[in-house]
């Protein structure tokens, strides 16, 4: 029983190893060359939602890449949004989760839906990060100032002022139908996404 | 509590940090090298099964395939890179597949590092990729490759009795089908 219990601590330990020592995974793009600033592991949530599925979006408007301001309001009854807040611009896993809504523009516009991205970083610096990513079809928004005022309305700004990688799909009544805050150090799986979106049309 | 017998403690730390780099690759495959050892699901596709010379189900390891080289791009459907050179990559396919000389010598793969099964499927329809794509979800073929940037491209021969070796590697600056056929077939001395 004694040699049992020191063998499952020992796997115990070995359990917590891995899982402490391995970091998560990303796939830097060569298209950022080596301008990725190498981010650890970190605190997968680190915020409260203020929001809920079923409630009204807060509105919110923003200044966009492109130079016009965006507003949600100007969306509703039009089509459906999905807001997605990444953490920061030049950082692993944000540089390769909107490349690929880029590629979705058709899957987007059969579901009558509008991306926005969103960060807390400034204009400039969205617009050099988002050029490497070839022509973006969706508006990039700026959260800057007053600083991550957006991303705390949601309740979706972390302690150390960037936002948590957070997915809402808003209906065209303004109402939030879907809501993904996902782990930061992850991107969240396209299908996800994709079934939320689905289920808006049934 | 009893204090743990220290040889369990020890075992526990060694495994800990004896069989993850293994598994990790600290730099990316290079010429010379072999490739990491992983395995890729057979494809239940039977035109792609049949492209790659396979059959039953299961897994295999790449040198498994019946061909004298294969060229293996790390990609993803995340990537800005990838995507532009999708179409070329596509070009690279159709100008082997329409030589007789090469059809059965040279094989082209992909594997969509961190990207799921979904993620890779989406990609295919996008770029109407018309060779396998593979899904490495969790990246573990991606660390097992040094965490490449993508795209990364891997000229593997496969020698007749069964080994193999890395004769060619290169990280992106994708040059077109005809010039990197050129590169092909000097590196793997097909020509």
């Amino acid at each position: 029983m004694k040699k049992l219990m020191q063998v499952g601590l020992a796997l115990i330990i070995m359990g917590i190893s891995i899982w402490v020592v391995v970091p998560a995974g990303y796939g830097a793009s060569d298209a950022f060359k080596e301008n990725i600033y190498k981010v650890e592991a970190l605190k997968p949530v680190d915020s409260k939602l203020n929001v809920k599925v079923g409630d009204r979006a807060p509105d919110l408007t923003l200044a966009s890449v492109s130079g016009e301001k965006v507003s949600l309001s100007q969306y509703r009854g039009r089509k459906n949004v999905v807001l997605s807040f990444v953490p920061a611009a030049w950082t692993p896993v944000c540089s390769d989760q909107w490349p690929g809504y880029n590629i979705m523009k058709d899957f987007f516009e059969k579901n009558d839906a509008i991306l926005l991205g969103i960060t807390v970083d400034s204009i400039p610096t969205l617009f050099a990060w988002t050029n490497q990513m070839g022509k973006l079809w969706f508006p990039v928004l700026s959260d800057f100032w007053p600083h991550g005022g957006v991303a705390r309305k949601y309740g979706v700004l972390r302690t150390n002022g960037v936002s948590e990688r957070a997915l809402f799909v808003i209906d065209k009544k303004g109402i939030i139908r879907y809501i993904d805050v996902h782990d930061i150090n992850k991107r969240p799986p396209l299908e996800d996404l994709v079934d939320a979106l689905e289920k808006l049309g049934k | 509590m009893k204090i743990i017998s220290m040889p369990f403690v020890i075992l526990a730390i060694l495994f800990s940090t004896s069989v993850l780099p293994a598994a990790a690759a600290n730099k990316p495959p290079e010429k010379g090298d072999a490739l990491p050892v992983f395995n890729l699901p057979i494809p239940k596709n039977p035109i792609e099964k049949n492209y790659l010379g396979l059959s039953g189900d299961g897994f295999f390891k790449i040198p498994q395939i019946k061909a004298k080289v294969v060229i293996v791009e790390i990609y993803s459907m995340y990537c800005p890179y990838c995507q532009k050179d999708a179409p070329g990559i596509n070009a690279l396919y159709q100008l082997i597949e329409k030589s007789p000389d090469l059809q059965n010598k040279i094989k082209l793969i992909g594997i969509g590092a961190g990207n799921t099964p979904f993620e890779v499927e989406a990609y295919k329809k996008t770029y109407q990729v018309p060779f396998p794509l593979f899904p490495d979800r969790d990246f573990a073929i991606h660390k097992a490759s040094g965490e490449v940037r993508t795209p990364y491209f891997i000229v593997v021969k496969i020698n007749d009795d069964g080994t193999h070796q890395i004769v060619y590697a290169q990280l992106g600056n994708y040059p077109g089908a005809e010039p990197f056929l050129k590169i092909v077939l000097e590196a793997s001395g097909l020509i």
